[in-house]
């Protein structure tokens, strides 16, 4: 795949229209996560909007990004950044060997407590 | 009155006290919870990816059959609710995805969103009342309570439609009806970190012990929530600041309906 058909895909999965920001922050700004991501909800719009992508496949703030809407929520012009880091995630785990949780890794953190609902959210979250 | 009910995976397992306590209320209140046939799990986070469409299907399976029973479906665990009322959304109002869910299905009349999803909460305020649940109270609570409302009920609100996003009253209203003080704080919309505790466990744990110790700052003597893996981030990851329950548990023991 080339760099602009890469850069096509990302726009057409995430189905949101990132040359509509007007870089007012906001997205950041409300984001639970902001201070563990390497890169915030609103650079993941003007990274994608500028063809960066490169650097966002390679980001750690995929998994960290809650998709908690709060960003989505907060912005003016109804872009959505976590659809953006969700297509960027979705992307990542679909190519082979990538996937962010390894099943072999859930036994050991398993408690008698866990719901079920955390092990199936991250499955479908990390995993492909 | 009969409401097609939709459990999820949470509720059969870990969350039986939550599925438990609102069966029981809403028998008390004239409302019998039916649940649908053969129901699978919704996945438990909705798929944002245009291309997600198999993620889907089990949420339009549980929709479909709805709607072939009364029309309305009740869900009561935030998750479910989420995903199931967001896949309604698409099936309604993105032709794609309808489109192809449809194709795959092949069910005897294609689903197109016609029914409606009510969240347990709105039951309890639109269809049985605050004012008839109030009538019903035996055992005023007399307490102060947080409501934790998270990520999942509210966002986005465009969808969801359930409450004022940035300050919602829904849970704090109940908390009224049902005797007891609510108390109002800053995090009480804030997500507590979710899914992302398998692989990063201080992310949910840095956030979960600020939303309670946000309640506890305003007065809060417990907090309560709709969701099993809420009430599992800030029972586990909270640092033991305040007691977290379902809102149901506070429901039956307001209507004295404890099992």
């Amino acid at each position: 795949m080339t760099r602009e058909e890469r850069i096509e895909n990302l726009n057409r999965l995430s189905g949101t229209d990132v040359k509509k920001c007007m870089k007012c922050g906001k997205c950041s700004g409300r984001c639970p996560a902001f201070k563990d991501m390497d890169i915030k909800p609103h650079q993941f719009v003007s990274m994608l909007a500028q063809g960066k992508v490169e650097e966002l496949l390679q980001c750690e703030a995929i998994w960290n990004c809650f998709s908690c809407m709060a960003c989505v929520e907060r912005c003016p012009r109804g872009v959505a950044p976590a659809a953006v880091v969700e297509a960027v995630r979705d992307t990542v785990v679909r190519m082979q060997g990538k996937n962010g949780i390894k099943a072999e890794e859930i036994p050991p953190i398993v408690d008698e407590l866990i719901p079920q609902q955390l092990l199936v959210s991250a499955y479908r979250k990390y995993n492909k | 009155m009969k409401i097609s009910y939709y459990p999820g995976c949470t509720l059969r397992t870990k969350a039986k006290d939550l599925d438990d306590s609102a069966r029981l209320c809403a028998k008390a209140l004239g409302v019998e919870m039916e649940e649908i046939e053969n129901w699978q799990c919704c996945g438990a986070v909705y798929p944002m990816g245009t291309d997600e469409i198999a993620t889907k299907l089990s949420a339009v399976r549980a929709l479909d059959a709805a709607k072939h029973n009364g029309g309305k479906l009740l869900t009561l665990c935030s998750a479910c609710h989420n995903v199931i009322k967001r896949t309604n959304e698409d099936m309604k109002a993105d032709g794609d995805i309808c489109f192809r869910a449809n194709n795959y299905l092949k069910l005897d009349e294609p689903y197109k969103g016609e029914t409606e999803v009510l969240h347990y909460l709105e039951l309890l305020k639109n269809v049985v009342g605050f004012d008839n649940i109030k009538k019903a109270v035996v055992k005023p609570l007399n307490r102060k309570v947080g409501a934790y409302y998270g990520c999942l009920l509210l966002r986005p609100s465009g969808v969801m439609a359930f409450d004022n996003p940035e300050n919602p009253t829904i849970i704090e209203d109940f908390i009224r009806a049902i005797g007891g003080t609510p108390v109002v704080y800053p995090f009480r919309n804030e997500c507590c970190g979710a899914y992302v505790g398998l692989k990063n466990s201080e992310l949910p744990k840095k956030k979960s012990e600020k939303i309670l110790q946000s309640a506890k700052e305003k007065g809060a003597e417990e907090v309560i929530t709709a969701c099993p893996l809420c009430l599992y981030n800030l029972q586990t990851n909270g640092g033991n600041i305040l007691p977290v329950k379902y809102f149901t548990e506070l429901l039956a023991e307001a209507l004295g309906v404890q099992a």
